[in-house]
Protein backbone atom coordinates (compact mmCIF):
# COMPACT_ATOMS: atom_id res chain seq x y z
CA UNK A 1 0.00 0.00 0.00
CA UNK A 2 0.86 3.39 -0.67
CA UNK A 3 -0.38 6.94 -1.00
CA UNK A 4 -0.46 8.86 -4.26
CA UNK A 5 -1.44 12.96 -4.30
CA UNK A 6 -1.28 15.62 -6.96
CA UNK A 7 -1.94 18.78 -7.31
CA UNK A 8 -1.89 20.89 -10.79
CA UNK A 9 -3.16 24.50 -10.62
CA UNK A 10 -5.81 25.99 -13.24
CA UNK A 11 -5.70 29.19 -11.98
CA UNK A 12 -1.78 30.51 -11.34
CA UNK A 13 -3.25 33.14 -8.66
CA UNK A 14 -2.98 30.01 -6.31
CA UNK A 15 0.43 29.11 -6.79
CA UNK A 16 2.08 31.00 -4.51
CA UNK A 17 0.10 28.99 -1.88
CA UNK A 18 0.34 25.62 -3.44
CA UNK A 19 2.54 24.16 -0.64
CA UNK A 20 -0.26 25.30 1.97
CA UNK A 21 -2.80 23.61 -0.12
CA UNK A 22 -0.23 20.34 -0.81
CA UNK A 23 0.95 19.67 2.37
CA UNK A 24 -2.74 18.33 4.11
CA UNK A 25 -3.24 16.50 0.95
CA UNK A 26 0.43 14.35 1.94
CA UNK A 27 -0.05 14.03 5.33
CA UNK A 28 -3.84 12.76 4.75
CA UNK A 29 -2.14 9.61 2.71
CA UNK A 30 0.11 8.67 6.51
CA UNK A 31 -2.04 5.33 7.13
CA UNK A 32 -1.50 4.64 3.27
CA UNK A 33 2.29 5.13 3.45
CA UNK A 34 4.35 5.95 7.05
CA UNK A 35 7.97 4.76 6.18
CA UNK A 36 8.96 7.50 3.40
CA UNK A 37 7.47 10.23 1.94
CA UNK A 38 8.58 13.19 -1.56
CA UNK A 39 7.33 14.97 -3.88
CA UNK A 40 7.91 16.91 -7.03
CA UNK A 41 7.32 20.17 -7.50
CA UNK A 42 7.39 22.54 -10.35
CA UNK A 43 7.65 26.23 -11.19
CA UNK A 44 10.73 28.55 -10.71
CA UNK A 45 11.63 27.56 -14.09
CA UNK A 46 14.79 28.53 -15.93
CA UNK A 47 15.99 29.66 -18.87
CA UNK A 48 16.25 27.21 -21.86
CA UNK A 49 20.04 27.29 -21.91
CA UNK A 50 19.97 27.03 -18.25
CA UNK A 51 19.73 23.38 -16.17
CA UNK A 52 18.38 22.81 -13.15
CA UNK A 53 19.33 19.78 -10.51
CA UNK A 54 17.90 18.51 -7.62
CA UNK A 55 21.19 17.18 -6.00
CA UNK A 56 21.44 15.19 -2.92
CA UNK A 57 24.28 14.15 -0.54
CA UNK A 58 24.19 11.89 2.54
CA UNK A 59 25.96 14.57 4.66
CA UNK A 60 23.55 17.11 6.26
CA UNK A 61 26.85 19.47 6.13
CA UNK A 62 28.36 18.62 2.99
CA UNK A 63 29.79 21.89 1.50
CA UNK A 64 27.66 22.73 -1.70
CA UNK A 65 28.85 26.94 -1.67
CA UNK A 66 32.39 24.54 -2.54
CA UNK A 67 30.52 22.26 -5.35
CA UNK A 68 29.30 25.14 -6.82
CA UNK A 69 32.10 27.51 -7.05
CA UNK A 70 34.39 24.59 -8.07
CA UNK A 71 31.68 24.36 -11.22
CA UNK A 72 31.92 27.82 -11.96
CA UNK A 73 35.64 27.65 -12.47
CA UNK A 74 36.06 24.82 -14.17
CA UNK A 75 33.35 25.29 -16.28
CA UNK A 76 33.14 28.74 -16.50
CA UNK A 77 29.59 28.76 -16.52
CA UNK A 78 26.94 30.92 -14.10
CA UNK A 79 26.00 28.99 -11.32
CA UNK A 80 22.79 29.59 -8.95
CA UNK A 81 22.32 27.50 -5.63
CA UNK A 82 20.14 26.96 -2.55
CA UNK A 83 20.26 24.28 -0.40
CA UNK A 84 17.29 22.81 1.50
CA UNK A 85 17.74 20.16 3.97
CA UNK A 86 20.50 17.11 2.63
CA UNK A 87 19.43 18.57 -1.09
CA UNK A 88 20.79 21.40 -2.98
CA UNK A 89 18.87 22.97 -6.30
CA UNK A 90 21.47 23.68 -8.41
CA UNK A 91 20.86 25.98 -11.03
CA UNK A 92 23.35 26.13 -14.31
CA UNK A 93 24.23 27.73 -17.13
CA UNK A 94 25.08 24.37 -19.14
CA UNK A 95 23.52 21.55 -20.89
CA UNK A 96 22.28 18.43 -18.73
CA UNK A 97 24.86 15.89 -20.13
CA UNK A 98 27.75 18.49 -19.31
CA UNK A 99 26.52 18.92 -15.91
CA UNK A 100 25.79 15.32 -15.16
CA UNK A 101 28.81 14.33 -16.35
CA UNK A 102 30.50 17.27 -14.83
CA UNK A 103 29.05 15.93 -11.17
CA UNK A 104 29.62 12.03 -11.87
CA UNK A 105 33.37 12.83 -12.77
CA UNK A 106 33.57 15.11 -9.61
CA UNK A 107 31.18 14.93 -7.00
CA UNK A 108 30.34 10.84 -7.49
CA UNK A 109 28.76 11.02 -3.81
CA UNK A 110 26.30 13.72 -4.77
CA UNK A 111 23.32 11.78 -5.42
CA UNK A 112 20.82 13.35 -8.85
CA UNK A 113 17.43 12.99 -7.82
CA UNK A 114 15.63 15.02 -10.63
CA UNK A 115 17.14 17.17 -14.00
CA UNK A 116 14.98 19.86 -15.89
CA UNK A 117 13.89 23.50 -16.41
CA UNK A 118 11.46 23.08 -13.48
CA UNK A 119 11.66 20.08 -11.37
CA UNK A 120 12.56 19.72 -7.87
CA UNK A 121 12.20 15.94 -6.27
CA UNK A 122 12.57 16.19 -2.38
CA UNK A 123 11.97 12.80 -0.48
CA UNK A 124 13.58 11.26 2.46
CA UNK A 125 12.65 8.26 4.75
CA UNK A 126 10.05 9.16 7.53
CA UNK A 127 6.35 10.55 8.52
CA UNK A 128 5.07 12.77 5.89
CA UNK A 129 4.49 15.24 8.56
CA UNK A 130 8.46 15.11 9.49
CA UNK A 131 9.67 15.71 5.66
CA UNK A 132 7.01 17.86 4.63
CA UNK A 133 8.47 19.96 7.85
CA UNK A 134 12.16 19.48 6.74
CA UNK A 135 11.85 20.73 3.65
CA UNK A 136 8.93 23.74 4.68
CA UNK A 137 7.01 22.28 2.03
CA UNK A 138 3.90 24.45 3.16
CA UNK A 139 6.46 28.00 1.92
CA UNK A 140 6.76 26.36 -1.42
CA UNK A 141 5.30 27.94 -4.58
CA UNK A 142 4.56 25.80 -8.19
CA UNK A 143 2.18 25.40 -10.51
CA UNK A 144 2.16 21.91 -10.21
CA UNK A 145 3.15 19.41 -7.41
CA UNK A 146 2.79 15.38 -7.31
CA UNK A 147 4.07 13.37 -3.99
CA UNK A 148 3.99 10.05 -2.90
CA UNK A 149 3.95 7.89 0.48
CA UNK A 150 5.39 4.92 1.05
CA UNK A 151 4.69 1.36 2.02
CA UNK A 152 7.04 -0.62 1.03
CA UNK A 153 6.54 -4.08 0.30
CA UNK A 154 8.73 -4.84 -2.67
CA UNK A 155 12.06 -3.37 -1.21
CA UNK A 156 14.46 -1.69 0.97
CA UNK A 157 13.01 1.32 3.08
CA UNK A 158 15.45 4.10 1.90
CA UNK A 159 15.99 7.44 0.43
CA UNK A 160 16.82 5.90 -2.98
CA UNK A 161 13.98 3.45 -2.89
CA UNK A 162 11.28 6.20 -2.09
CA UNK A 163 9.18 8.07 -4.81
CA UNK A 164 8.76 9.80 -6.79
CA UNK A 165 11.40 8.58 -9.68
CA UNK A 166 12.73 10.79 -12.00
CA UNK A 167 11.99 9.90 -15.75
CA UNK A 168 14.01 12.03 -17.51
CA UNK A 169 14.03 15.84 -18.34
CA UNK A 170 11.15 17.54 -16.26
CA UNK A 171 9.50 14.39 -15.89
CA UNK A 172 9.12 11.42 -12.56
CA UNK A 173 7.08 8.94 -11.47
CA UNK A 174 4.73 7.92 -8.40
CA UNK A 175 3.83 4.60 -8.24
CA UNK A 176 0.55 3.02 -5.73
CA UNK A 177 1.13 -1.11 -6.73
CA UNK A 178 3.32 -3.52 -7.48
CA UNK A 179 5.15 -5.12 -10.57
CA UNK A 180 5.68 -8.99 -10.75
CA UNK A 181 7.67 -8.33 -13.65
CA UNK A 182 10.33 -6.10 -12.72
CA UNK A 183 13.75 -8.20 -12.10
CA UNK A 184 13.04 -9.32 -16.09
CA UNK A 185 12.55 -5.92 -17.05
CA UNK A 186 15.27 -4.28 -15.13
CA UNK A 187 17.95 -6.49 -16.69
CA UNK A 188 16.64 -5.93 -20.37
CA UNK A 189 16.59 -2.31 -19.71
CA UNK A 190 20.07 -2.41 -18.05
CA UNK A 191 21.27 -3.85 -21.66
CA UNK A 192 19.87 -0.90 -23.17
CA UNK A 193 21.92 1.40 -21.04
CA UNK A 194 19.01 2.70 -18.23
CA UNK A 195 21.25 2.60 -14.93
CA UNK A 196 19.19 1.45 -11.72
CA UNK A 197 20.24 2.50 -8.10
CA UNK A 198 17.95 0.07 -6.43
CA UNK A 199 16.46 -3.50 -6.30
CA UNK A 200 12.80 -1.08 -6.16
CA UNK A 201 9.93 -2.20 -8.62
CA UNK A 202 8.77 1.23 -8.97
CA UNK A 203 12.06 2.62 -9.98
CA UNK A 204 11.88 -0.30 -12.81
CA UNK A 205 8.53 1.36 -14.13
CA UNK A 206 10.59 4.80 -13.84
CA UNK A 207 13.37 3.19 -15.78
CA UNK A 208 11.37 2.08 -18.27
CA UNK A 209 9.03 5.66 -19.06
CA UNK A 210 12.82 7.24 -19.34
CA UNK A 211 13.52 4.16 -21.85
CA UNK A 212 10.35 5.18 -24.12
CA UNK A 213 10.92 8.64 -23.84
CA UNK A 214 14.60 8.06 -25.25
CA UNK A 215 12.75 6.10 -28.00
CA UNK A 216 11.33 9.42 -29.39
CA UNK A 217 7.34 8.27 -27.85
CA UNK A 218 5.47 10.71 -26.54
CA UNK A 219 4.53 10.81 -22.98
CA UNK A 220 1.03 9.26 -24.31
CA UNK A 221 2.59 6.35 -26.53
CA UNK A 222 5.18 5.75 -23.45
CA UNK A 223 2.68 4.85 -21.42
CA UNK A 224 0.61 3.08 -23.69
CA UNK A 225 3.70 0.85 -24.06
CA UNK A 226 3.96 0.70 -20.37
CA UNK A 227 0.07 -0.65 -19.78
CA UNK A 228 1.37 -3.46 -22.40
CA UNK A 229 4.53 -4.54 -20.64
CA UNK A 230 4.38 -3.76 -17.12
CA UNK A 231 2.79 -6.65 -15.31
CA UNK A 232 1.28 -6.19 -12.18
CA UNK A 233 -0.92 -3.86 -10.24
CA UNK A 234 -0.29 0.23 -10.83
CA UNK A 235 -1.66 3.55 -10.52
CA UNK A 236 0.82 5.63 -11.74
CA UNK A 237 0.75 9.57 -11.66
CA UNK A 238 3.82 11.05 -13.55
CA UNK A 239 4.51 15.21 -13.61
CA UNK A 240 5.37 17.04 -16.55
CA UNK A 241 6.97 19.89 -16.94
CA UNK A 242 3.43 21.18 -17.98
CA UNK A 243 0.94 19.54 -15.63
CA UNK A 244 0.71 15.38 -14.75
CA UNK A 245 -0.72 12.06 -16.48
CA UNK A 246 -2.56 9.45 -14.37
CA UNK A 247 -2.94 6.08 -15.47
CA UNK A 248 -3.69 2.72 -13.60
CA UNK A 249 -3.60 -0.74 -14.86
CA UNK A 250 -6.48 -2.90 -16.39
CA UNK A 251 -7.66 -4.11 -13.91
CA UNK A 252 -7.62 -1.13 -11.48
CA UNK A 253 -7.67 -2.42 -7.81
CA UNK A 254 -5.66 0.50 -6.44
CA UNK A 255 -7.32 3.08 -6.25
CA UNK A 256 -7.78 6.43 -7.29
CA UNK A 257 -10.11 9.54 -7.22
CA UNK A 258 -9.75 12.92 -9.20
CA UNK A 259 -11.36 16.15 -8.28
CA UNK A 260 -11.59 19.09 -10.70
CA UNK A 261 -12.67 22.74 -9.85
CA UNK A 262 -11.76 26.02 -12.19
CA UNK A 263 -9.26 26.46 -9.99
CA UNK A 264 -7.22 23.13 -9.91
CA UNK A 265 -7.11 19.61 -10.72
CA UNK A 266 -6.53 16.98 -7.92
CA UNK A 267 -5.63 13.40 -7.85
CA UNK A 268 -5.56 11.29 -4.58
CA UNK A 269 -5.30 7.21 -3.82
CA UNK A 270 -8.21 8.58 -1.39
CA UNK A 271 -10.86 11.43 -1.15
CA UNK A 272 -9.77 12.01 2.28
CA UNK A 273 -6.62 13.01 0.69
CA UNK A 274 -8.52 15.97 -0.94
CA UNK A 275 -11.54 17.51 1.63
CA UNK A 276 -8.98 20.79 2.60
CA UNK A 277 -8.93 21.75 -0.66
CA UNK A 278 -11.14 25.29 -1.28
CA UNK A 279 -14.73 24.36 -2.93
CA UNK A 280 -13.97 20.62 -2.88
CA UNK A 281 -17.50 20.06 -1.90
CA UNK A 282 -18.75 21.42 -5.59
CA UNK A 283 -16.03 19.80 -7.21
CA UNK A 284 -16.30 17.12 -10.11
CA UNK A 285 -15.15 14.08 -8.49
CA UNK A 286 -14.67 10.52 -10.20
CA UNK A 287 -12.55 7.77 -10.40
CA UNK A 288 -10.09 7.25 -13.65
CA UNK A 289 -10.93 4.23 -15.72
CA UNK A 290 -8.67 1.26 -15.91
CA UNK A 291 -6.30 1.43 -18.91
CA UNK A 292 -7.21 4.83 -19.45
CA UNK A 293 -4.48 7.90 -19.69
CA UNK A 294 -5.51 11.03 -18.59
CA UNK A 295 -3.40 13.79 -18.91
CA UNK A 296 -3.75 17.75 -17.51
CA UNK A 297 -1.09 19.98 -19.17
CA UNK A 298 -1.22 23.66 -19.26
CA UNK A 299 -1.01 24.34 -23.01
CA UNK A 300 -4.26 21.55 -23.62
CA UNK A 301 -5.87 20.78 -20.48
CA UNK A 302 -7.45 17.33 -22.05
CA UNK A 303 -7.83 14.39 -20.84
CA UNK A 304 -6.78 11.46 -23.87
CA UNK A 305 -7.75 7.86 -23.31
CA UNK B 1 -33.02 13.01 15.86
CA UNK B 2 -29.21 12.34 16.95
CA UNK B 3 -26.54 14.02 14.92
CA UNK B 4 -23.05 12.94 15.46
CA UNK B 5 -20.48 15.41 13.80
CA UNK B 6 -17.43 13.71 12.48
CA UNK B 7 -15.06 16.75 12.67
CA UNK B 8 -15.69 16.39 16.82
CA UNK B 9 -16.25 12.79 17.59
CA UNK B 10 -14.26 9.65 15.98
CA UNK B 11 -15.75 6.95 13.85
CA UNK B 12 -15.09 4.75 16.25
CA UNK B 13 -17.49 6.53 18.92
CA UNK B 14 -20.08 6.96 16.34
CA UNK B 15 -20.11 3.32 15.52
CA UNK B 16 -19.95 2.34 19.45
CA UNK B 17 -23.15 4.90 19.69
CA UNK B 18 -24.60 3.00 16.62
CA UNK B 19 -24.26 -0.56 18.12
CA UNK B 20 -24.90 0.38 21.23
CA UNK B 21 -28.87 0.60 19.46
CA UNK B 22 -28.44 -3.10 19.09
CA UNK B 23 -28.92 -3.47 23.15
CA UNK B 24 -31.85 -1.00 23.61
CA UNK B 25 -33.11 1.16 21.30
CA UNK B 26 -33.18 4.97 21.80
CA UNK B 27 -33.20 6.47 19.02
CA UNK B 28 -34.64 5.57 15.98
CA UNK B 29 -33.12 8.39 13.66
CA UNK B 30 -29.31 9.63 13.26
CA UNK B 31 -27.20 12.12 11.14
CA UNK B 32 -24.27 11.97 10.50
CA UNK B 33 -22.08 15.16 9.40
CA UNK B 34 -18.27 15.90 7.93
CA UNK B 35 -17.31 12.40 7.13
CA UNK B 36 -15.03 13.81 4.84
CA UNK B 37 -14.02 10.21 3.11
CA UNK B 38 -13.93 8.63 6.50
CA UNK B 39 -13.83 4.79 6.46
CA UNK B 40 -15.66 2.60 7.91
CA UNK B 41 -18.63 4.33 8.74
CA UNK B 42 -21.88 2.69 10.30
CA UNK B 43 -20.14 -0.53 10.31
CA UNK B 44 -21.87 -3.50 11.65
CA UNK B 45 -25.01 -1.79 12.76
CA UNK B 46 -27.70 -4.27 14.07
CA UNK B 47 -30.98 -2.39 14.54
CA UNK B 48 -33.84 -1.15 12.76
CA UNK B 49 -32.55 2.83 12.60
CA UNK B 50 -32.06 4.89 9.93
CA UNK B 51 -28.58 6.60 9.42
CA UNK B 52 -28.22 9.62 7.38
CA UNK B 53 -24.59 10.36 6.06
CA UNK B 54 -24.32 14.07 5.00
CA UNK B 55 -21.13 14.33 2.67
CA UNK B 56 -18.61 11.39 1.25
CA UNK B 57 -17.80 8.68 2.83
CA UNK B 58 -14.57 6.58 2.54
CA UNK B 59 -14.31 2.10 2.31
CA UNK B 60 -16.55 0.19 3.57
CA UNK B 61 -19.47 2.00 5.09
CA UNK B 62 -22.28 0.29 6.18
CA UNK B 63 -20.52 -2.68 5.58
CA UNK B 64 -22.18 -5.94 7.14
CA UNK B 65 -25.26 -4.18 7.64
CA UNK B 66 -28.23 -5.45 9.47
CA UNK B 67 -31.98 -4.12 9.53
CA UNK B 68 -30.67 -0.14 9.58
CA UNK B 69 -31.49 2.43 6.78
CA UNK B 70 -28.29 3.98 5.99
CA UNK B 71 -28.22 6.70 3.02
CA UNK B 72 -25.39 8.61 1.97
CA UNK B 73 -25.63 11.91 0.86
CA UNK B 74 -22.17 12.22 -1.38
CA UNK B 75 -19.83 9.32 -2.80
CA UNK B 76 -18.49 6.54 -1.07
CA UNK B 77 -15.17 4.32 -1.43
CA UNK B 78 -14.89 0.99 -1.75
CA UNK B 79 -16.89 -2.19 -0.17
CA UNK B 80 -20.04 -0.13 0.55
CA UNK B 81 -22.35 -2.49 2.45
CA UNK B 82 -20.14 -5.28 1.90
CA UNK B 83 -21.08 -8.18 3.31
CA UNK B 84 -24.90 -6.24 4.38
CA UNK B 85 -27.00 -9.02 5.67
CA UNK B 86 -30.34 -6.94 5.73
CA UNK B 87 -31.74 -3.39 5.57
CA UNK B 88 -31.02 -1.22 3.23
CA UNK B 89 -28.36 1.21 1.79
CA UNK B 90 -28.72 3.94 -0.39
CA UNK B 91 -26.00 6.20 -2.13
CA UNK B 92 -26.81 9.00 -3.40
CA UNK B 93 -23.70 9.89 -5.34
CA UNK B 94 -20.83 7.16 -7.01
CA UNK B 95 -19.55 4.19 -5.41
CA UNK B 96 -15.93 2.65 -6.00
CA UNK B 97 -15.16 -0.96 -6.46
CA UNK B 98 -16.73 -3.85 -4.78
CA UNK B 99 -20.12 -2.05 -4.03
CA UNK B 100 -22.18 -4.72 -1.86
CA UNK B 101 -19.33 -7.58 -2.26
CA UNK B 102 -20.83 -10.45 -0.85
CA UNK B 103 -23.54 -9.35 0.72
CA UNK B 104 -25.72 -11.79 1.77
CA UNK B 105 -29.34 -9.93 2.04
CA UNK B 106 -30.88 -6.57 1.88
CA UNK B 107 -31.15 -3.90 -1.16
CA UNK B 108 -28.31 -1.75 -2.14
CA UNK B 109 -29.45 1.39 -4.18
CA UNK B 110 -26.65 3.54 -6.18
CA UNK B 111 -27.99 6.64 -7.67
CA UNK B 112 -24.68 7.35 -9.41
CA UNK B 113 -22.18 4.88 -11.06
CA UNK B 114 -20.44 2.04 -9.28
CA UNK B 115 -17.38 0.92 -10.36
CA UNK B 116 -15.55 -2.42 -11.27
CA UNK B 117 -16.20 -5.69 -9.52
CA UNK B 118 -19.77 -4.01 -8.02
CA UNK B 119 -21.82 -7.19 -6.22
CA UNK B 120 -18.43 -9.22 -6.70
CA UNK B 121 -19.81 -12.59 -4.92
CA UNK B 122 -22.82 -11.60 -3.59
CA UNK B 123 -24.74 -13.90 -1.76
CA UNK B 124 -28.66 -12.91 -1.83
CA UNK B 125 -28.84 -9.05 -1.59
CA UNK B 126 -30.33 -6.83 -4.16
CA UNK B 127 -28.18 -4.00 -6.21
CA UNK B 128 -29.53 -1.39 -7.77
CA UNK B 129 -27.80 1.23 -9.74
CA UNK B 130 -29.24 4.08 -11.73
CA UNK B 131 -25.39 4.68 -13.67
CA UNK B 132 -23.14 2.63 -14.77
CA UNK B 133 -21.00 -0.40 -13.54
CA UNK B 134 -17.68 -1.17 -13.95
CA UNK B 135 -15.73 -4.44 -15.23
CA UNK B 136 -16.02 -7.63 -13.33
CA UNK B 137 -19.31 -6.83 -12.11
CA UNK B 138 -21.12 -9.92 -10.40
CA UNK B 139 -17.93 -11.92 -10.48
CA UNK B 140 -18.97 -15.44 -9.03
CA UNK B 141 -22.63 -13.70 -7.99
CA UNK B 142 -24.34 -16.88 -6.12
CA UNK B 143 -27.72 -15.52 -5.64
CA UNK B 144 -29.86 -12.39 -5.18
CA UNK B 145 -30.55 -9.37 -8.11
CA UNK B 146 -28.62 -7.12 -9.61
CA UNK B 147 -30.25 -4.34 -11.72
CA UNK B 148 -28.44 -1.54 -13.86
CA UNK B 149 -29.98 1.24 -15.48
CA UNK B 150 -27.24 2.24 -17.29
CA UNK B 151 -23.93 -0.09 -19.07
CA UNK B 152 -21.76 -2.61 -18.04
CA UNK B 153 -18.48 -2.87 -18.43
CA UNK B 154 -16.10 -6.10 -19.28
CA UNK B 155 -16.52 -9.25 -18.32
CA UNK B 156 -20.04 -9.22 -16.89
CA UNK B 157 -21.31 -11.67 -14.36
CA UNK B 158 -17.86 -13.85 -14.79
CA UNK B 159 -17.86 -17.27 -13.49
CA UNK B 160 -21.48 -16.76 -12.27
CA UNK B 161 -23.69 -19.17 -9.92
CA UNK B 162 -27.60 -17.56 -9.96
CA UNK B 163 -27.87 -14.22 -9.21
CA UNK B 164 -30.49 -12.72 -11.98
CA UNK B 165 -28.40 -9.54 -13.74
CA UNK B 166 -30.94 -6.67 -15.48
CA UNK B 167 -29.19 -4.30 -17.45
CA UNK B 168 -30.99 -1.41 -19.70
CA UNK B 169 -27.83 -0.37 -21.22
CA UNK B 170 -24.53 -2.35 -23.35
CA UNK B 171 -22.66 -4.70 -21.74
CA UNK B 172 -19.61 -4.24 -23.07
CA UNK B 173 -18.37 -7.86 -22.63
CA UNK B 174 -20.05 -10.67 -20.84
CA UNK B 175 -17.57 -12.80 -18.67
CA UNK B 176 -16.98 -16.88 -19.02
CA UNK B 177 -20.34 -18.69 -18.60
CA UNK B 178 -23.31 -15.61 -18.39
CA UNK B 179 -25.20 -15.30 -21.22
CA UNK B 180 -28.21 -13.41 -22.34
CA UNK B 181 -31.49 -15.18 -21.42
CA UNK B 182 -35.39 -14.73 -21.99
CA UNK B 183 -37.25 -11.82 -20.17
CA UNK B 184 -40.27 -13.89 -18.81
CA UNK B 185 -43.13 -12.79 -16.75
CA UNK B 186 -41.40 -13.51 -13.81
CA UNK B 187 -38.33 -11.37 -13.99
CA UNK B 188 -40.78 -8.53 -15.26
CA UNK B 189 -42.16 -9.36 -12.03
CA UNK B 190 -39.32 -9.47 -9.89
CA UNK B 191 -37.60 -6.52 -12.02
CA UNK B 192 -40.70 -4.26 -11.35
CA UNK B 193 -40.83 -5.28 -7.71
CA UNK B 194 -36.72 -3.96 -7.32
CA UNK B 195 -37.71 -1.10 -9.38
CA UNK B 196 -40.58 0.11 -7.73
CA UNK B 197 -38.03 -0.59 -3.80
CA UNK B 198 -35.33 1.71 -5.07
CA UNK B 199 -37.46 4.34 -6.31
CA UNK B 200 -36.15 4.20 -9.68
CA UNK B 201 -39.00 5.06 -12.41
CA UNK B 202 -37.90 2.80 -15.48
CA UNK B 203 -39.35 0.59 -17.69
CA UNK B 204 -38.50 -2.62 -16.98
CA UNK B 205 -39.72 -4.42 -20.48
CA UNK B 206 -36.83 -2.09 -21.62
CA UNK B 207 -33.92 -4.67 -20.05
CA UNK B 208 -32.28 -7.51 -20.74
CA UNK B 209 -31.62 -10.37 -18.43
CA UNK B 210 -28.49 -11.90 -17.85
CA UNK B 211 -27.94 -15.26 -16.08
CA UNK B 212 -25.61 -18.63 -15.72
CA UNK B 213 -25.16 -20.75 -18.60
CA UNK B 214 -24.57 -23.45 -15.94
CA UNK B 215 -21.66 -24.71 -17.74
CA UNK B 216 -18.96 -23.99 -15.37
CA UNK B 217 -20.98 -25.79 -12.71
CA UNK B 218 -19.03 -29.04 -12.84
CA UNK B 219 -15.60 -29.62 -13.85
CA UNK B 220 -15.40 -31.68 -17.11
CA UNK B 221 -13.29 -34.55 -17.64
CA UNK B 222 -12.82 -33.43 -21.01
CA UNK B 223 -10.44 -30.79 -20.27
CA UNK B 224 -8.59 -32.48 -17.73
CA UNK B 225 -5.09 -32.23 -20.48
CA UNK B 226 -5.34 -28.45 -19.68
CA UNK B 227 -4.30 -28.43 -16.59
Amino acid sequence: MCGIVGLYLKNPALESQIGELFTPMLIAMTDRGPDSAGFAIYGDEVADDWIKLTLRHPEKNYDWKALAEKIQDELDIGVEWFQNAKVAVFKLHTTDAIAEAYLAENACDVLILSAGQSIEILKEVGLPAQIAETFNLRGMKGSHIIGHTRMATESAVTMEGSHPFSTGMDLCLVHNGSLSNHNRLREELKREGVKFETDNDSEVAAGYLTYRLQQGDTLTEALEYALKDLDGFFTFTIGTRDGFAVVRDPIACKPAVMAETDDYVAMASEYQALTTLPGIENARVWEPEPSTIYIWERSSDDKRG
Amino acid sequence: MKTINLERQTVRELNQALHDQAIECTEREWEVLDPKGQHNIACGLDQNISVDIKGHAGYYCAGMNKKAHITVHGNVGQGVAENMMSGMVRVKGDASQAAGATAHGGLLVIEGNAGARCGISMKGADIVVKGDIGHMSCFMGQAGALVVCGNAGDALGDSLYETHIYVKGTVKSLGADCIAKEMRDEHIDELTALLNRAGVDEDPSAFTRYGSARQLYNFKVDNASAY
